[in-house]
Parts: structure tokens; C-alpha cells; sequence
């Protein structure tokens, strides 16, 4: 009997108009879906410790002009009471020091114990709370000798779309890295020492061959126990980058930002105005054929209206003859919602192959919040849907139509 | 239901009108297993009065009660209730649906009791005639052909009362004669009551009382 009330209701259904409100909420789930999924995957790159656009650390040196060059000039290291002025800045949350290695390090290379090539470095240390790297192997002990180094994430970058690609080799990944076997040897003072050498992580904050703290004490002592170990760059925590105050302190006395990151804190604002903008546009659209979904039911309601006047004065229930209505936008809905997942996944699994390639430290996130608003959003829509039919409904009961 | 009566009733558009009428403004009570016959003049309210009966216009003055009960009070599911096991009424303008054929108008009102089994509908299509319009769009049928289709629909369900506002008006003779003994049998078998309202033609009954309106 109820194929026979759908038979009677189903007359002067528009197929266009639905299709019409499906494919435009279909788009407008699927818009609003993404920009929260892809804001929800990508956020961890703003907030965790390794951000590559964390905005609240600034790495300072002063400016090299042709004078310090030729020693002439004032001393290009940092102070003690340099460094304390800028603490007392009130700007500035914290400031740490690099170190450098004072003596000749050569380290070399190769997987398996094969040697591949060898160069000349350096090492620099700072605090530990200034490295945005996963520090659970970050110690040294003189008796084990191996020497855990973070590397600048940029270098692995050079080399895998600089490098790799022009030359077709192999890219490699950070867990790669780790496995190599580097040889270090340490010469000064009179004295050499080989040690082995671990990279154990990267870094996006600080550009240099990173050592432990505790490393370059004990190494500057052996090896260099006379050298001066006036600080060249600082790494200064601010508490908002944006602070006008930074800017006027760095210009008055003639010092340097290493990597712009004030730039990197208006991108992190772009990108979530960029994001916000585009969940926007996705709940316009929403609305928008929520709204011919409205219309459109309005419509056919409208049309049947003489049909479900005589069906209620002959024995049928409001809710009965609701029920084909609220089935048939209920069934959109979820229909809109099933499929937006879909395509939402499939979506999300092709850029999050890219974001793996630029950015391998991403952590999976997961689907939840973009479920959870994707079923909130349906379970709004539907509930507003059934709601609407029934009060049409009513309105002919009332005979107001 | 036992009882339908009227209290003073009158449409609103009647009002300040010198009315003449044995329904209008006057105390009628309508008994459950008697027949009445409420005899109209074109525009004198015939159908309004059905339609303030079955609940589905109150734009009247004075108090309608089931029972004793102002139908104003009930509720949607009081209604729905009353619709479905207590009153059925046979439309003037009949209320099928075009779309439907003549069968599945009637299984649309009789799913909601299946009061009437297949058989004994099909035996009432055939008394009056119109067998082999069983499965024709009601649309396709002329006035007459749906009324029958219409007394069939009124018929196939419990009620305490029936009412059929012109139940006979584009039939000949002998088709209103088969109706009302159809129509007769049923509300024997129920042991309900009648209203049968006319302009003229009318069904030739035992009528309990008749009403002008």
C-alpha cells in the first residue's frame, strides 16, 4: 500500500531539479569536506615541534660587511652583553647560543662499512629546547663514541629534487639516511680521535650540522681547550613574530635574519584565511542547493497538494504521508554524503602522496573530522528536511494551502 | 461513535442571512442505525456541512459533538482515528485519484483497515457494472463510472456512520437502486447510521427522518 501512496506522491517529481541539488551539494559537501580534511592533515605542519612554518623562532647573526671581512670592523660573534640585551628585549622569550666546533672535523661516508667519500666539516650545537627534532637518542657519552647529528632538512631536500631527479637516482628518505655509516675524525690540540656518526633527524628550524650540546663541550675541551667561543648566531624564541618591535631592534643594531621567518608566519595566516575562504565557499554552496532541495520539495509538495489533502480526508496520517517526502530527501542526503566520502577519500589519498614527498615527517592523520562534520551536516540538513516536509504537510491538514 | 449532533450550527458566510432550515441553527442529533436524508437547495450549504462533519472545515458558528465531544477539541490523531473506523463519507466531487486505476483507489483506503478482502470487492464492481473497468485509470472513466468506484471506497471500511453527499446524482435508476442496496447491505452488516444528502434525486430509502436544509 505504500508503493501505492509513493505511486500517487511521486507524480511531478522534477528529476532535474533533484539532480540539480544533488550534484550542487554533492560539490558543496565535498568542498566543505576537503577544506576541513585538508586544513586537519596539513595543521600538524604548523603546530608541531617541527613545524616548517612554526613562526616563533628566529635565528639572528650580525650583519658581515666589507669591513668585519677585513677584520676591521666590529667582531662578528655575539657578546655575553650582547646577548643579554637582547634577552632583556621584551620581545624575546629565551635566547641560545650556537657553539661551533673549533678544531678540524673530516667525516666520511659509506653504506656497509664501504667508504664512499669524505669532506671537511663542522659542527654546531645549540640548547636542546631549540631543536624541533625527536631527541629520544640525543645524548653523547665520550665511552660509546658515536655521535648522534641532526642534519638541515633542507640539504635532503637539495639532493632529492635538486639532485636525485636530475641525475635519475634513487630519492632518499630521512629513515635512509639514518642507516648510513659515517666516519668522523676529530683533529686538534695535537690529538686525533675517530668516532662513528649517526644521523639521528632533521631539522627545519636550524640550518647548520647539528651535535649535542653536551658533545661540543667535551670535543671544544679535547681538541681546542684555547679557543674563543664567542657565539656567532643566536637562536632567539619571540613571542610574536609579528611584533613590530623585532623588526626596529634588528635593523638598529645591525643584525640579520637567517631565514625570514616572519614571512613564514603571514604564509601561515594566508594558508588558513585560504582554508576558512574555501570552507566558506563549500557551506555557500551547501546552502545554496539545500535551498533548491527546499524549493524543489516545496514545489512538489505544491503540486501534490490536492493529492495529499484527499489521501489525510480519507483516512492517512500526516506522518504517513509525510514519510515518502522525508524518505525521498533523506535518501538524497546520505546518497550526498556517501559519495562526497568517497571522492573525498580518493582525493585525499592523491595529495597525501604528495605531502608525503615534501614534507616526510607528516604524521597519517585520520578521516574523523571530516566524518563526524560530514554526518553532522547530514544528520542538520535532514532533520531541517523532515521537519520542513511535515510542516507542509500540516498546512494542507490546516488547510492553509 | 453513537451520536453526531449539531448545536446551533451555522457556515460563517450565512451569517446576518434570514436562514430558513431544519439543520442550520437548530439541535439535530444524527443516531447511530438510522437512515436520514438531508434534502438541499443548490447553495445552501449541503457540502459545507459534510465537510464541517468529517473534520475537514470549521468555518462555523455553534458546536458539532461525536458522542457528546466538540470536535473542535480533537486532535490529529483523533481524526485520523475517526477517518479510518468511525466515519466515512463519499465526497461530492468523489476525491479519487485520477491517476490511479479504480482498484488501487480502493486498495489505498482499504489498506489502511484491509477491512474488505479482494473478493468481496471485486463482487461489488461487478454488481454495479463496472468489472471491466477494474484495472482503467479513474481519469479515463466518466462521472458516473467514479462515483460507483467512490460508494466503493466509502464502503470499504469500519464505520458507525456514512455519509454520501449526491451518492446517485450521474447514475440512472436501476445503477442507483444496485448502489443503495449495496450500500444498504454494508451498513446493515455494520449496524451503522446514514446521511444521504440530495438535490433532488435521491435514493429511494426507509428514511428515519428528512431534513431540509
Amino acid at each position: 500500500m505504500m508503493s501505492l501512496v509513493w505511486k500517487l506522491l511521486r507524480q511531478h517529481i522534477s528529476i532535474a531539479q533533484l539532480a540539480g541539488f544533488f550534484f550542487a551539494n554533492l560539490f558543496g559537501m565535498f568542498i566543505v569536506l576537503l577544506g576541513l580534511q585538508f586544513y586537519s592533515d596539513v595543521k600538524p605542519l604548523f603546530s608541531q615541534e617541527d613545524g616548517f612554518l612554526k613562526p616563533e623562532y628566529l635565528i639572528v647573526s650580525k650583519r658581515i660587511s666589507g669591513m668585519s671581512m677585513l677584520g676591521a670592523g666590529e667582531s662578528c660573534g655575539f657578546s655575553e652583553k650582547e646577548v643579554a640585551d637582547i634577552s632583556s628585549q621584551s620581545f624575546c622569550k629565551s635566547v641560545g647560543v650556537f657553539t661551533a666546533s673549533q678544531y678540524r672535523v673530516v667525516c666520511s661516508m659509506g653504506v656497509s662499512g664501504v667508504a664512499q667519500f669524505g669532506t671537511e666539516m663542522f659542527f654546531e650545537s645549540v640548547p636542546d629546547k631549540f631543536i624541533d627534532s625527536d631527541l629520544s637518542n640525543w645524548s653523547f657519552s665520550s665511552e660509546d663514541g658515536t655521535i648522534p647529528i641532526i642534519l638541515p632538512r633542507t640539504y635532503l631536500a637539495i639532493y632529492n629534487f635538486g639532485f636525485a631527479q636530475s641525475q635519475s637516482l634513487p630519492k632518499i628518505s630521512e629513515g635512509i639516511v639514518g642507516m648510513i655509516d659515517m666516519l668522523v675524525v676529530l683533529r686538534g690540540n695535537g690529538q686525533e680521535q675517530r668516532l662513528k656518526g649517526k644521523v639521528i633527524g632533521f631539522s627545519s628550524r636550524l640550518n647548520t650540522i647539528l651535535v649535542p650540546e653536551s658533545f661540543i663541550q667535551w670535543s671544544n675541551a679535547k681538541f681546542a681547550p684555547e679557543a674563543d667561543l664567542t657565539p656567532n648566531r643566536l637562536i632567539v624564541e619571540v613571542k610574536n613574530p609579528t611584533d613590530d618591535a623585532i623588526v626596529k631592534y634588528i635593523n638598529d643594531h645591525n643584525l640579520e635574519l637567517e631565514n625570514d621567518k616572519l614571512d613564514a608566519g603571514k604564509a601561515t595566516y594566508f594558508l588558513r584565511l585560504v582554508t576558512v575562504l574555501v570552507i566558506c565557499v563549500g557551506m555557500l554552496i551547501s546552502i545554496l542547493s539545500f535551498y533548491i532541495l527546499m524549493l524543489s520539495i516545496y514545489l512538489l509538495v505544491q503540486k501534490n497538494t490536492e493529492k495529499l489533502r484527499n489521501l489525510l480526508l480519507i483516512g492517512y496520517s500526516p506522518v504517513r504521508v509525510s514519510l515518502p517526502y522525508q524518505l525521498l530527501t533523506v535518501g538524497m542526503n546520505g546518497l550526498v554524503l556517501a559519495l562526497s566520502i568517497i571522492i573525498l577519500y580518493i582525493v585525499r589519498s592523491y595529495y597525501m602522496n604528495m605531502l608525503w614527498v615534501m614534507f616526510p615527517q607528516m604524521q597519517d592523520g585520520s578521516l574523523c573530522p571530516s566524518l563526524l562534520l560530514g554526518v553532522g551536516l547530514f544528520l542538520t540538513v535532514s532533520l531541517i528536511n523532515i521537519i520542513a516536509v511535515r510542516n507542509r504537510v500540516m498546512k494542507i491538514w490546516n488547510r492553509k494551502e | 461513535m453513537n451520536s453526531i449532533e449539531l448545536h446551533n450550527i451555522l457556515p460563517y458566510v450565512f451569517e446576518g442571512r434570514d436562514v430558513q432550515s431544519e439543520i442550520w441553527l437548530q439541535d439535530v442529533v444524527f443516531q447511530k442505525g438510522e437512515t436520514y436524508l438531508v434534502e438541499a437547495s443548490s447553495g445552501t450549504g449541503k457540502s459545507s456541512l459534510c465537510s464541517y462533519i468529517i473534520g475537514y472545515r470549521k468555518d462555523y458558528l455553534g458546536n458539532i459533538c461525536f458522542d457528546g465531544n466538540d470536535i473542535r477539541q480533537h486532535k490529529v490523531s483523533d481524526w485520523i482515528n475517526i477517518r479510518k473506523h468511525s466515519l466515512s463519507l463519499l465526497f461530492q466531487e468523489l476525491r479519487l485519484f485520477p491517476e490511479l486505476t479504480a482498484m488501487e483507489n480502493i486498495d489505498i483506503k482499504n489498506g489502511l483497515t484491509n477491512h474488505k478482502s479482494r473478493k468481496e470487492i471485486e463482487t461489488w464492481f461487478e454488481r454495479l457494472g463496472i468489472a471491466d473497468k477494474m484495472n482503467a485509470k479513474v481519469g479515463r472513466m466518466s462521472f458516473g463510472q467514479q462515483q460507483r468506484v467512490a460508494m466503493i471506497r466509502a464502503l470499504v471500511q469500519p464505520f458507525d456512520f456514512l455519509m454520501a453527499d449526491e451518492p446517485i446524482s450521474h447514475l440512472d435508476d436501476e445503477n442507483g437502486a444496485i448502489m443503495a442496496s449495496i450500500m444498504m447491505e454494508e451498513v446493515k452488516r455494520q449496524g451503522a447510521g446514514v446521511i444521504i444528502t440530495s438535490i433532488g434525486k435521491h435514493m429511494q430509502l426507509p428514511y428515519a427522518k428528512t431534513f431540509r436544509l
